[in-house]
């Protein structure tokens, strides 16, 4: 009795997950029909974002500049983040001493625990002023953004590369050095190439994370609606636009939103399906 | 008497964070061209030793090394306990090859496993390279399972030829000494046989330490046999002798089975 009601229950809470996928899913489909059905897949490539201020049901919306921006914000965050994350998780296994390792890894597990508004308010208030003397610009913007996106992305990135680097063999390692390798040989063909999966693993979760961040990049990115001309002009992103408007939009525009939110979906869902993959990939071999 | 390559002589050894030495005053020769096997219950430093002598331990900080480790040449001999640069390690490692109780592929194709240790060691020139992989190949008897797929990953590979593609990536790089740990200990029957003939067609070029478990193999490859307990090398001297008739009692009692 006690073993069948046990067995309901986890069964409904293993599917529940399920449903809300689909849910989440389907709402987003739903609500956007509006938007769908007017803009089609030019909503993709136009820049406008007006709405009327009589009729909710008319106005013209188009996503590409949210798109355009999430993109290159994110695109910057993983070019800082990938180098430095490899180096701290290549530095934490192969070449730290043991008495550096665990404060170190401690100190990267902490910085990924920091809420993200967090880091919002310090790249406003601290870092912002640096890139505006250092690359001009007015503060905000897409550099500023990518630059305190790359340093959320890097702890998360950097303990996972690690662990994953950190199944390496010793004997595996030793018979490379046993053959005269160098470090820098043993890190570059065993190290590495044993550890490929979780390191595209890491890249390709943490670049789920960087696209849907919101907080700090609502605080960075400036959430101006225009297309960036320079690495330093202020632009938007599809979550910080879905933040800002969501109080006040209604009709069409609301519609709109869904259609972005529907994109982003997507998008993340493929990402973290691929890295899925990627690692169960790693497990049944 | 045949010539020496190796010798110990009081070479003490002591782990990092550990007092006492796993190793005590071991004088150990090593004979050019010959097998010289390694024996004793678990825990007796035989491993140890074995590691020494290319100085693996040396990933690892903090490890003490006492005594010497001569290594001999046309140029007269060296102590490897010396080294300090990170070439002469290298040069020392191929001068003197080892061989794990696993095998361990590099994640790389056959190929490639075989001439990286070329690659290593300096050498450019492909044909040379391509010359070098098939005659180790040859040499470690696995060429004809593996000449249609040497550009296959390595890891597809059963355990036995795994660890003959091991041997094979050794010996490529010519060594004067190839040190065996425990080299069948994972393998089943069958590839066992197969090492142990390669093994012992090795020996015509290369000198061999091996370090075994297991008695029957000590008796069958080895020329000469040490047998260790518990950081000391208890006795020394032509396999048949040692097996035949020891002097040590404690060496009769480990071969014959009354501990260990």
């Amino acid at each position: 009795m006690g073993g069948r009601l046990f067995k309901n229950f986890s069964f409904f809470s293993a599917t529940l997950s399920f449903f809300i996928l689909i849910g989440i899913f389907s709402i987003l489909f739903t609500y956007a029909q509006d938007s769908i059905h007017q803009f089609g897949f030019d909503f993709l490539s136009s820049e406008i974002w007006e709405a009327d201020e009589d009729d909710e049901d008319i106005g013209i919306f188009g996503g590409f500049i949210p798109i355009v921006g999430t993109m290159l914000s994110t695109t910057i965050a993983m070019i800082i983040a990938t180098p430095l994350a490899m180096g701290i998780a290549i530095f934490l296994t192969e070449i730290a001493h043991k008495t550096l390792i665990k404060p170190v890894s401690i100190a990267i597990e902490l910085l990924a625990a920091i809420p993200s508004i967090i880091y919002g308010m310090w790249g406003l208030f601290y870092f912002a002023p640096i890139i505006q003397s250092t690359f001009g610009g007015q503060g905000v913007g897409l550099l500023t953004a990518g630059i305190v996106l790359a340093i959320m992305i890097i702890p998360f990135m950097a303990a996972i590369t690690r662990d994953s680097m950190n199944t390496v063999p010793d004997v595996l390692k030793e018979s490379a050095y046993a053959m005269g390798a160098t470090k820098f040989e043993v890190i570059k063909d065993v190290v590495m190439p044993y550890s490929k999966g979780g390191i595209i693993g890491s890249i390709i979760l943490a670049l789920g994370r960087a696209l849907g961040e919101t907080m700090a990049v609502a605080f960075l990115i400036g959430s101006v609606m225009q297309i960036p001309s320079k690495i330093t002009d202020p632009t938007t992103s599809i979550p910080v636009l879905l933040a800002n408007n969501f109080s006040e939009a209604q009709g069409l525009e609301m519609s709109s939103m869904y259609y972005l939110a529907l994109i982003l979906f997507i998008v993340s869902f493929i990402i973290i399906s691929v890295a899925k993959f990627y690692f169960l990939g790693k497990k049944v071999k | 008497m045949s010539k020496l390559i190796m010798e110990t002589k009081d070479f003490s050894f002591t782990y990092a964070g550990v007092d006492t030495p796993s190793l005590k005053k071991i004088n150990l020769p090593i004979k050019e061209s010959k097998i010289t096997a390694l024996i004793g219950p678990s825990g007796c430093g035989k491993s140890t030793l074995l590691r020494a002598m290319n100085r693996i331990h040396d990933l690892y900080p903090g490890n003490k090394y006492e005594g010497e480790i001569n290594l001999y040449s046309a140029d007269g001999k060296e102590n490897i306990l010396n080294i300090k640069k990170e070439n002469d390690f290298i040069k020392l490692r191929q001068r003197v090859g080892m061989i794990f109780q696993k095998p361990t592929p590099f994640p790389m194709s056959i190929f490639d496993n075989v001439a990286y240790g070329l690659k290593l060691a300096g050498i450019k020139d492909k044909t040379e390279i391509q010359e070098r992989v098939e005659n180790a190949l040859k040499g470690a008897a696995i060429w004809n399972e593996t000449k249609d797929r040497l550009h296959t990953s390595a890891l597809g590979m059963s355990g036995g030829q795994q660890q003959r593609l091991c041997i094979a990536r050794a010996v490529a790089l010519k060594p004067e000494v190839m040190l065996f740990d425990e080299p069948t200990s994972a393998l089943d029957p069958i590839s066992t046989g197969a090492i142990e003939e390669l093994i012992s067609e090795l020996k015509n070029d290369v000198s061999i330490v091996i370090v075994t478990h297991n008695m029957q193999q000590a008796s069958r490859l080895s020329d000469y046999t040490a047998f260790m307990y518990l950081g000391d090398l208890i006795e020394y001297d032509k396999t048949d002798i040692i097996f035949m008739n020891p002097k040590e009692k404690l060496t009769e009692d480990y071969i014959t089975g009354r501990f260990g």
